[in-house]
């Protein structure tokens, strides 16, 4: 594959952001106005549904996606093309493919990671679920199909392991990722099961894991064993990846396929381990983290019960920690992998919900936080929609 | 034959709790629902045919464990969401 060391760049947005919320219990959305201060909440929308990602298409700025199931009924893919308002149910939702009598074939059990295609492909999009599997979409959502071969690959269902070496949840194929200069050129990750690129439109996959720590006592070379939690492209140098892995901090600079832990630069009493990672939309060298306590029993709250983001603005040299505004004390958060984001402003805006259903954001690049919303449901993602 | 329809799946049947469907057993009976009421089968029916972890099927007053079970004229079918967490 050609790969251009060119950057590309961006203008930063000036319309208003919208908010899309996944909840336990339902979507909710917080419309910003132009200047980012005041905000709405509307919602519930289908309420009682587990909605794990909602996504607006920036390709036409109308067309929203929405991965949701419920305790009793299977999962599905609802879809709006007139920014929310209304909804229809996909035709198809993901599924794997029925197996001839006597074998056990794969059942979805829910659509986690949703991801719109390249800009010269409009309405497609790719879906993750868990367990692992890769899907898309050629039509808005209306249909999908299963999506390269990884799905029925014996390597691959031996890396994605079993339902055991999962998340609590399931095991998820997340972190979907189209290079902006090249359609062909796609990511995925697995938990557990690695990082994997593909320079073919998802023909054939690499796994890219060199570099990456496991748990102790587990072997690195083993790809079952990587737990990726969130990984990141940078849109000005998409050559740059960054990751929030179950065992640190990475960044990646291809052609190089060795991950750097750049986490070993954070404050060793707060540590590198979390779910999200957020990079700057026009700078490559600026990324975010929310730290998570990672020790004894991988508690997964905000260390000391302190809240805080940290930022690197030198691609993970040094960490800054970035709590104004937030609880200085008793506010044990969980952030997830999808909980975390940025919009694409002058200064950035940067959000976050938290399982205790909390939204909070910083219309300054994380210098100062404020808390949007309060008593939603357990928050399983946010995404900031350029309106 | 009457299917019982629960709440969670009334608006893919106009809100409506009973309705009619006919089929020489539960397969056709679901296939037959799906058709009139689109989305509804992969709801409560996986990719695999299995019936879904918190859906429970029962003919009269006996659970269906698959769809293979053979249905007369005047079989009671109710749909129920079992227990699921909170």
């Amino acid at each position: 594959m050609s790969r251009s060391r060119k950057t590309t760049s961006s203008q930063p947005a000036t319309g208003s952001v919208a908010l899309l919320i996944g909840t336990r219990k339902g979507a909710f959305v917080l419309r910003g106005d132009r200047t980012r201060r005041t905000w709405k909440l509307s919602g519930p929308m289908f309420l009682g549904h587990i909605v794990h990602h909602v996504v607006l298409d920036p390709r036409d700025r109308r067309t929203m996606l929405m991965a949701a199931s419920t305790g009793h009924l299977g999962p599905t893919v609802f879809r709006s093309t007139d920014l929310g308002k209304t909804w229809k149910e996909a035709k198809t939702p993901p599924a794997f493919p029925k197996v001839p009598e006597g074998q056990k074939g794969r059942v979805v059990g829910h659509v986690f990671w949703l991801t719109p295609g390249h800009p010269s492909e409009p309405g497609l999009w790719y879906a993750g679920t868990s367990p692992q599997g890769l899907f898309r979409s050629n039509d808005g959502g209306v249909t999908w199909e299963p999506f390269s071969s990884i799905n029925d690959d014996p390597q691959y269902r031996e890396w994605m392991g079993s339902v055991q070496d999962g998340t609590p949840d399931g095991p998820k194929l997340h972190s979907i990722i189209v290079d902006p200069r090249n359609s062909k050129h796609l990511y995925f990750a697995m938990s557990g099961g690695g990082v994997h690129e593909s320079v073919d439109c998802g023909r054939t996959w690499t796994p890219i894991v060199q570099g990456l720590e496991v748990v102790e006592g587990f072997d690195a070379a083993t790809v079952t064993f990587h737990d990726p939690h969130c990984i990141r492209l940078c849109p000005t140098n998409p050559d740059r990846l960054y990751q929030q892995n179950h065992c640190g901090i990475y960044r990646l600079d291809q052609p190089s396929n060795t991950w750097v832990r750049i986490g070993k630069n954070m404050p060793k009493k707060v540590g590198d381990i979390g779910f999200s990672m957020v990079v700057h939309p026009r700078n490559a060298d600026t990324a975010w983290v929310f730290p998570m306590d990672g020790s004894t029993v991988w508690p997964r709250v905000s260390p000391g019960g302190k809240p805080a983001a940290y930022v690197t603005k030198n691609a993970g040299k040094n960490w800054v920690r970035l709590d104004k505004g937030f609880p200085r004390a008793n506010a044990w958060w969980t952030v997830k992998r999808q909980a975390m984001t940025a919009d694409a402003h002058e200064p950035i805006g940067l959000y976050l919900g938290t399982t205790s259903g909390e939204v909070w954001a910083s219309r300054t690049e994380g210098s100062t936080w404020v808390c949007l919303a309060r008593h939603l449901p357990e928050i399983y993602s946010v995404e900031a929609a350029e309106l | 034959m009457t299917v019982h329809i629960p709440t969670a799946l009334r608006s893919y049947t106009k809100q409506r709790s009973d309705v009619a469907a006919e089929g020489r057993n539960l397969a056709d009976v679901v296939s037959a629902l799906d058709r009139r009421y689109p989305g509804l089968r992969f709801r409560i029916i996986t990719e695999q045919d299995t019936i879904r972890p918190h859906i429970r099927i029962f003919v009269n007053e006996e659970q269906a464990r698959d769809l293979s079970v053979v249905l007369r004229p005047d079989d009671q079918i109710h749909i129920v969401c079992a227990l699921s967490g909170g």
